[in-house]
């Protein structure tokens, strides 16, 4: 089973056939009062759960065929390709862990956050009775799963990031991120004489290949990483999780730090971990780095690891009312 | 390629060597985090009879109940085994399994336990739910999904071709082992 497995996802137009939006379906932004998001929301974790986006395609296909073929490295990038051919197909769930379910939303004055949670809760109600979702929300202590995905307290999940912004349009952007990965994020305080790691750019390397090595492919590398430099535990961490709704191959906008990017991606694919840790050349697919503020007193690295599943995806609502999926 | 059917015996797992390829075959009981912490702690006499000679899959399935009541698994990979590290050993031996399907492999514990009980740790694609869930021929039965929910629920299920590589041994192999300590003296020399 060592020929290259080629990926062949359905056109844009038979996804949008089998939309849960009817057609023609437009929203009035002009009367944001009315709104309702729930089908297109709805629809957008639909396409995230069975479709992965064509950089995170790529770049598998690209480590598939840097690894010598035939091998273990090989065939597994290639059942990675063949998993995301089959759940294209059938719009089934890419991953049997459809993850903790992130959403950010930014949206124009006017809007109603009470009635945008409401509906985004019942959208992902809805793609949980579809069987697009996993209940993946259970009780801390008893381990009782809800059952729905929802967190009775409306608090944790689903996870929802408001922001206002100037423009007029609505971007909806949503992350399902499984349990093993998020399992092998790490956020370390500098200096940390454990690894010897101080406080300045080499330190924060050091955290970096260190975060990867102890999550070998637990995480189901090759990987995704996103790292906030700076921060404090709380604002580092949402940081580093949401630089990786970033395309893979796109650059940073700090050129030192799209450098460090890529240097890094090249070193963290010489330590031999490969996919599922089984050996090889493809570790992470991609680095995303952001440097931020920070309390003089401290200064944390937050690393978010995402699987080589990166179920990630945006609707926007543009001016004109219609909505657009990428 | 090495194909296996459960019930597996103890000298069909003393045969197999870390980076074997496996075709499974036959039934496959899932557990995770809770039924490991049950099993270890209330060690129920009825489960004695499914997981005998059998293998444990750590996996929280995506399932669709279907109109005539039956089950049928949507997305099946493997979840992240080294969770069950405190439980596996006893687990293994307690009930007399052949084998543990998962991802990440597992530790030193785990290990002497292959050894002794006479089983191994077969590792899937993490990830690659759909490709799994088609290799899941039926869902025989499913015991404690009223009090563990779908995800960590008892599934009784029979695969055909379910592909595997051994990555655990009975004899003390581990690819884990080996891919950790290579990354370690790398990660060694990137950072000095």
């Amino acid at each position: 089973m060592s020929e290259c497995v080629i990926p062949t996802l359905t056109s844009l137009e038979v996804v949008a056939s089998k939309s849960v939006l009817p057609g023609g379906w437009k929203a009035d932004l002009s009367n944001l009062k009315v709104l309702d998001l729930t089908l297109p929301v709805t629809e957008l974790l639909r396409r995230t759960t069975s479709r992965l986006p064509q950089d995170v395609i790529d770049a598998i296909v690209k480590g598939r065929d840097a690894e010598e073929e035939g091998s273990r490295a090989f065939n597994t990038l290639n059942d990675m390709v063949r998993n995301i051919n089959l759940s294209d197909g059938q719009v089934t769930p890419l991953c049997q862990d459809t993850g903790s379910i992130i959403f950010w939303v930014r949206h124009p004055f006017g809007l109603s956050q009470l009635a945008a949670r409401k509906q985004i809760r019942a959208a992902v109600v809805q793609a949980t009775k579809n069987v697009w979702l996993r209940p993946n929300c259970v009780e801390s202590l008893s381990g009782k799963n809800s059952g729905n995905n929802m967190d009775p307290f409306h608090e944790h999940h689903p996870a929802i990031h408001f922001e206002e912004w100037d423009k007029p349009e609505i971007e909806i952007s949503v992350m399902q991120k499984g349990g093993g990965c998020e399992n092998v994020g790490a956020q370390y305080r500098l200096p940390d004489a454990t690894i010897g790691a101080g406080r300045d750019i080499k330190g924060v390397r050091k955290c970096i290949i260190d975060a990867v090595v102890k999550a070998q492919g637990q995480g189901c590398s090759p990987g995704i990483l996103g790292v906030a430099i700076g921060g404090d535990r709380v604002t580092g961490y949402e940081k580093s999780k949401e630089l990786i709704l970033r395309k893979l191959g796109t650059a940073n906008a700090d050129p030192k730090m799209d450098a460090f990017e890529k240097e890094l991606t090249n070193d963290l694919n010489t330590l031999g971990i490969g996919p599922m840790g089984y050996g090889g050349n493809t570790t992470v697919l991609g680095v995303m780095v952001e440097e931020m503020y920070r309390h003089p007193a401290s200064f944390y690295v937050s690393i978010s690891y995402m699987c080589w599943s990166s179920r990630r995806g945006t609707l926007t609502i543009g001016t004109n009312g219609e909505p657009s999926f990428d | 390629m090495i194909r296996l059917t459960t019930p597996i015996t103890e000298d069909q797992i003393r045969q197999l060597k870390v980076g074997d390829e496996v075709l499974l075959n036959g039934r496959v009981v899932l557990s995770r985090d809770i039924g490991h912490k049950f099993m270890k702690e209330q060690k129920p006499e009825w489960l004695k009879p499914i997981l005998e000679n059998m293998v444990i899959y750590h996996c929280g399935p995506v399932v669709r109940k279907n109109e005539d009541g039956t089950w049928s698994f949507v997305a099946a990979g493997p979840t992240t085994s080294i969770r069950e590290e405190p439980y596996q050993a006893d687990v293994i031996e307690t009930y007399k399994v052949r084998g543990v399907i998962g991802k990440g492999g597992m530790g030193k514990k785990t290990s002497e336990g292959l050894q002794k009980s006479g089983a191994v740790y077969l590792h899937a694609t993490g990830g690659a739910g759909s490709l799994l869930a088609e290799r899941v021929k039926r869902v025989v039965d499913v015991k404690m999904l009223e009090e563990f929910g779908s995800p960590e629920a008892f599934w009784i299920i029979e695969v055909e071709d379910f592909p595997l590589v051994v990555t655990m041994d009975s004899h003390g192999g581990s690819l884990h082992e080996i891919v950790l300590a290579q990354s370690q003296e790398r990660a060694k020399a990137l950072t000095s």
